[in-house]
Protein backbone atom coordinates (compact mmCIF):
# COMPACT_ATOMS: atom_id res chain seq x y z
CA UNK A 1 0.00 0.00 0.00
CA UNK A 2 1.33 3.51 -0.51
CA UNK A 3 0.81 5.96 2.71
CA UNK A 4 0.81 9.92 2.30
CA UNK A 5 2.24 11.00 5.76
CA UNK A 6 0.85 14.09 7.49
CA UNK A 7 2.96 15.73 10.66
CA UNK A 8 1.35 18.36 12.48
CA UNK A 9 3.14 19.01 15.73
CA UNK A 10 6.51 20.58 16.49
CA UNK A 11 9.72 18.02 17.67
CA UNK A 12 10.12 17.04 21.53
CA UNK A 13 7.01 19.11 22.93
CA UNK A 14 5.00 16.30 20.80
CA UNK A 15 5.08 12.85 20.18
CA UNK A 16 3.79 13.17 16.66
CA UNK A 17 7.29 13.93 14.44
CA UNK A 18 8.70 10.75 16.84
CA UNK A 19 5.79 8.36 15.89
CA UNK A 20 5.31 9.07 12.23
CA UNK A 21 8.78 8.64 11.86
CA UNK A 22 8.37 5.07 13.47
CA UNK A 23 5.27 4.32 11.96
CA UNK A 24 7.30 5.16 8.13
CA UNK A 25 10.10 2.87 9.40
CA UNK A 26 8.14 0.40 10.04
CA UNK A 27 5.58 0.57 6.89
CA UNK A 28 8.51 0.49 4.23
CA UNK A 29 9.92 -2.61 6.38
CA UNK A 30 6.86 -4.42 5.87
CA UNK A 31 7.11 -3.64 1.91
CA UNK A 32 4.87 -0.58 1.99
CA UNK A 33 5.89 2.63 0.15
CA UNK A 34 5.72 6.00 1.53
CA UNK A 35 6.69 8.29 -0.77
CA UNK A 36 6.22 11.91 0.83
CA UNK A 37 5.99 13.20 4.46
CA UNK A 38 4.54 16.33 4.33
CA UNK A 39 5.36 18.78 7.94
CA UNK A 40 3.10 21.51 8.38
CA UNK A 41 1.77 23.89 10.94
CA UNK A 42 4.75 23.50 14.00
CA UNK A 43 5.42 19.80 12.14
CA UNK A 44 7.60 22.73 10.56
CA UNK A 45 9.81 22.85 13.21
CA UNK A 46 11.71 19.20 12.76
CA UNK A 47 13.64 20.45 10.15
CA UNK A 48 15.39 22.73 11.13
CA UNK A 49 19.42 21.54 11.27
CA UNK A 50 20.30 23.90 14.21
CA UNK A 51 18.37 21.97 17.08
CA UNK A 52 21.48 20.42 19.07
CA UNK A 53 19.19 18.00 21.62
CA UNK A 54 21.34 16.42 24.66
CA UNK A 55 23.30 13.71 23.17
CA UNK A 56 21.73 11.19 25.25
CA UNK A 57 18.06 12.16 23.27
CA UNK A 58 16.97 11.09 20.38
CA UNK A 59 17.64 14.16 17.16
CA UNK A 60 14.70 13.86 15.61
CA UNK A 61 16.27 16.11 12.45
CA UNK A 62 18.49 13.46 11.88
CA UNK A 63 16.50 10.30 12.00
CA UNK A 64 14.13 11.72 9.86
CA UNK A 65 17.06 13.26 7.16
CA UNK A 66 18.78 9.60 7.43
CA UNK A 67 15.92 7.68 6.60
CA UNK A 68 15.23 9.71 3.70
CA UNK A 69 18.54 9.51 2.61
CA UNK A 70 18.28 5.27 2.96
CA UNK A 71 14.95 5.07 1.18
CA UNK A 72 14.59 8.43 -0.79
CA UNK A 73 11.25 9.54 1.14
CA UNK A 74 10.35 13.14 -0.12
CA UNK A 75 10.53 15.29 2.84
CA UNK A 76 8.60 18.67 2.02
CA UNK A 77 7.86 21.59 4.47
CA UNK A 78 5.15 24.12 3.76
CA UNK A 79 6.57 27.24 2.71
CA UNK A 80 3.97 29.34 4.41
CA UNK A 81 4.30 27.70 7.48
CA UNK A 82 8.07 27.55 7.26
CA UNK A 83 7.91 31.64 6.85
CA UNK A 84 6.12 32.26 9.78
CA UNK A 85 8.44 29.77 11.97
CA UNK A 86 12.04 31.03 10.67
CA UNK A 87 12.28 28.04 8.48
CA UNK A 88 14.50 29.37 5.42
CA UNK A 89 16.26 27.49 2.73
CA UNK A 90 19.15 29.30 0.70
CA UNK A 91 16.46 30.28 -2.02
CA UNK A 92 14.12 31.64 0.56
CA UNK A 93 17.01 33.31 2.93
CA UNK A 94 17.93 35.46 0.04
CA UNK A 95 14.68 36.18 -1.51
CA UNK A 96 13.61 37.74 2.39
CA UNK A 97 16.88 39.51 2.21
CA UNK A 98 17.80 37.06 5.39
CA UNK A 99 21.47 36.61 7.02
CA UNK A 100 21.12 32.69 7.20
CA UNK A 101 19.05 29.35 6.26
CA UNK A 102 18.61 26.67 8.78
CA UNK A 103 16.95 23.95 6.31
CA UNK A 104 18.60 20.35 7.12
CA UNK A 105 19.81 17.84 4.54
CA UNK A 106 16.64 15.64 3.35
CA UNK A 107 14.02 18.38 3.74
CA UNK A 108 12.93 20.76 0.76
CA UNK A 109 10.32 23.51 1.27
CA UNK A 110 7.34 23.73 -1.37
CA UNK A 111 3.93 25.01 -1.34
CA UNK A 112 0.49 23.51 0.26
CA UNK A 113 -0.47 21.76 -3.12
CA UNK A 114 2.14 18.76 -2.28
CA UNK A 115 -0.14 18.07 0.97
CA UNK A 116 -3.26 17.50 -1.75
CA UNK A 117 -0.82 15.84 -4.60
CA UNK A 118 -0.32 13.46 -1.79
CA UNK A 119 -3.78 12.69 -0.62
CA UNK A 120 -4.48 12.50 -4.46
CA UNK A 121 -1.56 9.84 -5.24
CA UNK A 122 -1.53 7.18 -2.21
CA UNK A 123 -3.83 5.03 -0.97
CA UNK A 124 -4.35 6.76 2.55
CA UNK A 125 -3.07 9.89 3.95
CA UNK A 126 -2.35 9.25 7.86
CA UNK A 127 -2.22 12.00 10.03
CA UNK A 128 0.46 12.74 13.07
CA UNK A 129 -1.19 15.48 15.17
CA UNK A 130 -2.54 16.54 18.03
CA UNK B 1 -9.33 5.33 -12.42
CA UNK B 2 -10.53 8.39 -12.07
CA UNK B 3 -8.07 10.98 -10.45
CA UNK B 4 -11.17 13.06 -8.08
CA UNK B 5 -10.99 11.82 -4.79
CA UNK B 6 -13.54 13.40 -1.77
CA UNK B 7 -11.37 15.30 0.59
CA UNK B 8 -13.15 16.68 3.76
CA UNK B 9 -11.12 18.97 6.33
CA UNK B 10 -12.86 18.58 9.82
CA UNK B 11 -12.49 21.81 11.77
CA UNK B 12 -12.35 21.07 15.35
CA UNK B 13 -10.81 23.99 16.85
CA UNK B 14 -12.08 27.84 17.64
CA UNK B 15 -10.55 30.24 15.46
CA UNK B 16 -8.45 31.97 17.44
CA UNK B 17 -6.21 30.94 20.04
CA UNK B 18 -4.19 28.61 17.96
CA UNK B 19 -3.34 28.68 14.32
CA UNK B 20 -5.36 25.80 13.45
CA UNK B 21 -8.21 27.04 12.14
CA UNK B 22 -5.98 29.30 9.93
CA UNK B 23 -3.82 27.12 8.30
CA UNK B 24 -6.59 24.31 7.92
CA UNK B 25 -8.27 27.59 5.59
CA UNK B 26 -5.04 28.03 3.77
CA UNK B 27 -5.37 24.30 2.88
CA UNK B 28 -8.52 24.45 1.64
CA UNK B 29 -7.58 27.67 -0.97
CA UNK B 30 -4.95 25.67 -2.24
CA UNK B 31 -6.53 22.32 -2.80
CA UNK B 32 -9.34 24.00 -4.59
CA UNK B 33 -7.16 24.84 -7.55
CA UNK B 34 -6.90 20.87 -7.58
CA UNK B 35 -10.39 20.30 -8.41
CA UNK B 36 -11.45 17.24 -6.31
CA UNK B 37 -14.96 16.91 -4.12
CA UNK B 38 -14.23 18.83 -1.36
CA UNK B 39 -16.11 19.18 2.24
CA UNK B 40 -15.61 21.19 4.89
CA UNK B 41 -16.73 19.68 8.47
CA UNK B 42 -17.31 21.91 11.44
CA UNK B 43 -17.45 20.02 15.21
CA UNK B 44 -16.59 20.87 18.71
CA UNK B 45 -15.16 23.71 19.04
CA UNK B 46 -14.61 24.53 15.01
CA UNK B 47 -17.99 25.72 15.02
CA UNK B 48 -17.01 28.97 16.60
CA UNK B 49 -15.13 29.43 13.55
CA UNK B 50 -18.06 30.47 11.40
CA UNK B 51 -19.88 32.58 14.09
CA UNK B 52 -20.92 36.18 12.56
CA UNK B 53 -19.54 39.62 13.99
CA UNK B 54 -16.30 38.16 14.82
CA UNK B 55 -13.85 41.18 15.74
CA UNK B 56 -10.12 40.83 16.52
CA UNK B 57 -8.89 43.95 16.70
CA UNK B 58 -7.89 43.17 20.25
CA UNK B 59 -6.11 40.65 19.41
CA UNK B 60 -3.58 41.86 16.91
CA UNK B 61 -4.48 38.56 14.52
CA UNK B 62 -6.07 38.79 11.20
CA UNK B 63 -10.25 38.21 11.44
CA UNK B 64 -10.12 35.43 8.54
CA UNK B 65 -14.03 34.81 8.98
CA UNK B 66 -14.99 36.41 6.21
CA UNK B 67 -12.58 34.47 3.91
CA UNK B 68 -15.45 31.88 4.32
CA UNK B 69 -17.74 33.74 2.12
CA UNK B 70 -15.47 33.40 -0.94
CA UNK B 71 -15.48 29.77 -0.76
CA UNK B 72 -18.21 29.43 -3.06
CA UNK B 73 -16.15 30.94 -6.11
CA UNK B 74 -13.66 28.01 -5.47
CA UNK B 75 -16.47 25.60 -5.71
CA UNK B 76 -16.16 24.63 -2.05
CA UNK B 77 -19.98 24.36 -1.53
CA UNK B 78 -20.30 22.23 1.42
CA UNK B 79 -19.91 23.27 4.79
CA UNK B 80 -21.36 20.54 7.14
CA UNK B 81 -21.68 21.63 10.69
CA UNK B 82 -22.29 19.49 13.56
CA UNK B 83 -26.21 20.46 15.42
CA UNK B 84 -24.75 18.72 18.94
CA UNK B 85 -21.40 20.58 18.64
CA UNK B 86 -23.77 23.96 18.23
CA UNK B 87 -26.32 23.22 20.89
CA UNK B 88 -23.31 22.04 23.69
CA UNK B 89 -21.86 25.98 23.39
CA UNK B 90 -25.36 27.54 23.30
CA UNK B 91 -25.35 28.60 19.39
CA UNK B 92 -27.64 27.78 16.80
CA UNK B 93 -27.85 27.99 12.79
CA UNK B 94 -28.89 32.05 13.83
CA UNK B 95 -25.57 32.61 15.38
CA UNK B 96 -23.51 31.51 12.05
CA UNK B 97 -22.64 33.84 9.28
CA UNK B 98 -24.85 33.48 6.00
CA UNK B 99 -22.72 31.58 3.02
CA UNK B 100 -24.26 31.30 -0.20
CA UNK B 101 -22.85 29.78 -3.35
CA UNK B 102 -24.36 30.10 -6.54
CA UNK B 103 -25.15 26.50 -8.19
CA UNK B 104 -24.30 26.33 -11.33
CA UNK B 105 -26.43 22.64 -12.50
CA UNK B 106 -29.56 24.92 -11.09
CA UNK B 107 -29.35 28.21 -13.63
CA UNK B 108 -27.11 29.86 -10.74
CA UNK B 109 -29.60 29.73 -8.15
CA UNK B 110 -28.28 30.75 -5.18
CA UNK B 111 -28.23 28.49 -2.23
CA UNK B 112 -26.96 27.93 1.29
CA UNK B 113 -23.36 26.06 1.99
CA UNK B 114 -24.35 25.78 5.45
CA UNK B 115 -26.17 22.42 6.37
CA UNK B 116 -26.57 21.50 9.71
CA UNK B 117 -25.79 17.85 10.22
CA UNK B 118 -26.59 15.51 13.30
CA UNK B 119 -23.31 13.84 14.65
CA UNK B 120 -24.65 10.48 13.24
CA UNK B 121 -25.11 11.83 10.02
CA UNK B 122 -21.37 13.13 10.17
CA UNK B 123 -20.25 9.90 10.86
CA UNK B 124 -21.80 9.03 7.63
CA UNK B 125 -20.04 12.02 6.01
CA UNK B 126 -17.03 10.88 7.29
CA UNK B 127 -17.20 6.82 6.20
CA UNK B 128 -18.25 8.32 2.64
CA UNK B 129 -14.30 10.08 2.13
CA UNK B 130 -11.15 9.80 0.83
CA UNK B 131 -9.13 12.22 2.30
CA UNK B 132 -9.42 13.26 5.73
CA UNK B 133 -7.31 16.22 7.31
CA UNK B 134 -8.20 16.92 10.82
CA UNK B 135 -7.04 20.39 12.30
Amino acid sequence: MKFGVLISEGPYTHEAADTAYNFVKSAIAKGHEVPRVFFYHDGVNVSTRLSVPPQDERNIQKQWTALAAEHGVDLVVCIAAAQRRGILDENEASRQGKDANNIAEGFRISGLGQLIEMGIQTDRLVTFGD
Amino acid sequence: MSDTKKFLYVNRRAPYGTIYALESLEVVLIGAAFEQDVSLAFLDDGVFQLTKGQKTDGLGVKNFSPTFRALGDYDVTKLYVEKESLEERGLSEADLQEIMYEDEDDDWEEKPSIRIVSRAEMVDIMSDQDVVLSF
